[in-house]
C-alpha cells in the first residue's frame, strides 16, 4: 500500500527559513540545512523548499543551498520558486533536488510544463497553485506572484479549470495552496480539496491550514489527498511528526512509520 | 570502502543525489561518461530521473551503448536507469505512442502502469516484498518502505527480484547475471535505501 505523505514545507527567503501568516509578515524560523536534517530524521516523508522571493524578484537567486540539502538528507525533496525555464530546472535537479515546482511561470507560459515533462519526465514536474476563495463571486481563483505582497495578483483562471489545464500539459503532481487557510491553523479546505480531487488524476498535495493532528486525518480521509503539507505546526513544534504519523496509523491512514 | 564506483553520466539530471547517497556511506564515487573509466570500474551505477527517449538519445550521442552492454562487473540501474536495462519502453515523448529501444541487458518491456482509479505517477513510499534471497536485499526486512516516483513499470516476471503493488503487482527490483535494477530510489529511501546501496557495494 502506498503511504500518505507528511510534508513539511520550508519557505526560504535570502537563505533562511521564514514563515508568514496569509503570505504576509514573514518571520525568520532558522537555517535551512539543520531544519531539513531534523525533519528527515523525525520521519518526514518529503520536504518542500519554497524560495518565496524568487518568482517575484527579477534578480538571480542563489540556490547553492539546494546542493547542501541534497548532501545531508536521504528523503525526497522538491524545490519551488524562481524556476522559469528548462535550464533553471536542470540546474536545480543537477544540484540534487528530486522535483521542481513551478507556479507563476506556468501561468505565464503553460507550454513550459510540457517542455519540463519532455526533458526530465513527468515525475519531476510539480505545479504549485495558489487558490483564493472570493466570497463575492463565490469562486476559487488562481493568484500569482504570491511571494511578494505588492505584486500578488489575481489571474483569469478559476482553480478547477487551471488544475485540468496543467494536467493536459503533463504535470506530475499538484500542490494546492488554499490561501484563505494559510498560516491560520483552522484546518485544510476540505470542500475545495474534495472538489479538486475529482478533477485531479495526478498526486494531489494539500497545503494551508494545518493546526492540529485531526486536520491531517480529515484531509486524508475526507479529501483523499496523497500528501499533506504544513509549515508552522512543525516549525513551532505544535505537532511532533513521529507522534502524528503513529496517531494517523492508528486512525487507519497508511503511513510509513519509523521502526 | 576500497571498491571504485562509477556513476554513468547519462546527460540527464539528478546524478548528484545518488552520488551524495554513496558518499554518505563512505564510497569513492566517480561520475563519468568515458567508456574506459566506466569499463574499469568495480561497480557501475546507471542513474535515474528523466524520460526514456531523452536518456537513450543522450546515451547514443555519447556512444555509451556498447560499453554498457559489455559490462561484466555488478551494475545497478536506479528508476529510469533500471528501465533502460530492458529491451524497450513504451515511454515516448509527451503525446507520442512510439516505443523507445533500450539497452537490452535484461529481457523485458517497460509499460505504462495500469492502475484503474488510482493516480499516476505512482509517487511516494510503498512496501517492497522480497521474492528471493539475494545479496542486494540482505538484511532488509520484507515489506520495508522505499520511495517510488514513476508512471511506467516492468511487470512481475521471471527476472523479478522484489515486487511492489500499486493497482497491480510490478517489479520493484530485477536481476539477471551482473545486472540489477531497482524501480524505487534507494538514494531517497532513508535507512532502508542506504542499506541496499551498502549491499550493492559489498557485491
Amino acid at each position: 500500500m502506498l503511504a500518505r505523505r507528511i510534508i513539511p514545507c520550508l519557505d526560504v527567503r535570502d537563505g533562511v527559513v521564514v514563515k508568514g501568516v496569509k503570505f504576509r509578515n514573514h518571520e525568520i524560523i532558522g537555517d535551512i540545512v539543520p531544519l531539513a536534517e531534523r525533519y528527515a530524521k523525525a520521519g518526514a516523508d518529503e520536504l518542500v523548499f519554497y524560495d518565496i522571493t524568487a518568482s517575484s524578484d527579477q534578480r538571480v537567486v542563489d540556490k547553492s543551498w539546494v546542493s547542501k540539502i541534497a548532501q545531508v538528507i536521504d528523503i525526497p525533496f522538491c524545490v519551488a520558486g524562481g524556476i522559469k525555464s528548462v535550464e533553471d530546472a536542470g540546474k536545480i535537479l543537477e544540484m540534487g533536488a528530486d522535483k521542481i515546482s513551478i507556479n507563476s511561470p506556468a501561468l505565464a507560459n503553460p507550454s513550459l510544463i510540457k517542455e519540463l515533462h519532455d526533458t526530465f519526465g513527468q515525475q519531476c514536474v510539480v505545479i504549485g497553485i495558489d487558490s483564493f476563495y472570493n466570497e463575492e463571486t463565490q469562486k476559487y481563483e488562481v493568484y500569482q506572484f504570491t511571494g511578494d505582497e505588492s505584486r500578488t495578483q489575481k489571474t483569469a483562471w478559476q482553480t478547477i479549470d487551471w488544475i485540468k489545464e496543467v494536467q493536459t500539459h503533463g504535470a506530475g503532481e499538484i500542490v494546492l495552496n488554499c490561501m484563505n487557510q494559510d498560516g491560520v491553523r483552522k484546518g485544510y479546505d476540505l470542500e475545495q480539496l474534495s472538489a479538486v480531487r475529482n478533477a485531479c488524476h495526478v498526486p494531489l498535495i494539500a497545503s494551508g491550514g494545518a493546526g492540529e493532528m485531526q486536520h491531517f486525518a480529515d484531509v486524508f480521509k475526507q479529501a483523499d489527498v496523497d500528501g499533506a503539507l504544513a509549515a508552522s505546526v512543525f516549525h513551532k513544534s505544535i505537532i511532533d511528526i513521529p507522534e502524528l504519523k503513529a496517531w494517523l496509523s492508528e486512525q487507519g491512514v497508511v503511513m510509513r512509520v519509523n521502526k | 570502502m576500497a571498491s571504485n564506483l562509477v556513476i554513468v553520466n547519462t546527460g540527464c539530471a539528478n546524478i548528484s543525489s545518488v552520488k551524495f547517497a554513496f558518499e554518505r556511506i563512505g564510497a569513492q564515487v566517480t561520475v563519468s561518461d568515458d567508456t574506459a573509466v566506466i569499463s574499469a570500474a568495480d561497480k557501475v551505477l546507471l542513474p535515474g530521473v528523466g524520460s526514456a527517449p531523452a536518456a537513450m538519445k543522450s546515451i547514443k550521442a555519447k556512444q555509451l551503448e556498447a560499453c554498457l552492454q559489455g559490462l561484466t562487473q555488478p551494475v545497478l540501474g536506479v528508476c529510469l536507469g533500471m528501465q533502460l536495462m530492458v529491451s524497450d519502453s513504451q515511454e515516448g515523448e509527451f503525446g507520442s505512442t512510439k516505443t523507445t529501444d533500450c539497452l537490452n541487458l535484461i529481457p523485458g518491456q517497460v509499460k505504462r502502469m495500469q492502475v484503474g482509479e488510482l493516480r499516476l505517477p505512482h509517487m511516494g513510499w510503498n512496501k517492497v516484498v522480497n521474492k528471493y534471497n539475494n545479496d542486494l536485499f540482505k538484511g532488509i526486512g520484507d515489506g520495508e518502505f522505499f520511495y517510488f516516483v514513476h508512471s511506467f513499470a516492468i511487470e512481475d516476471y521471471q527476472h523479478t527480484l522484489a515486487s511492489c503493488e500499486y493497482g497491480g503487482v510490478f517489479s520493484a527490483a530485477i536481476h539477471k547475471d551482473n545486472f540489477y535494477g531497482v524501480q524505487f530510489h534507494p538514494e531517497r529511501s532513508s535507512d532502508a535505501g542506504a542499506h541496499l546501496l551498502e549491499n550493492f557495494l559489498k557485491m
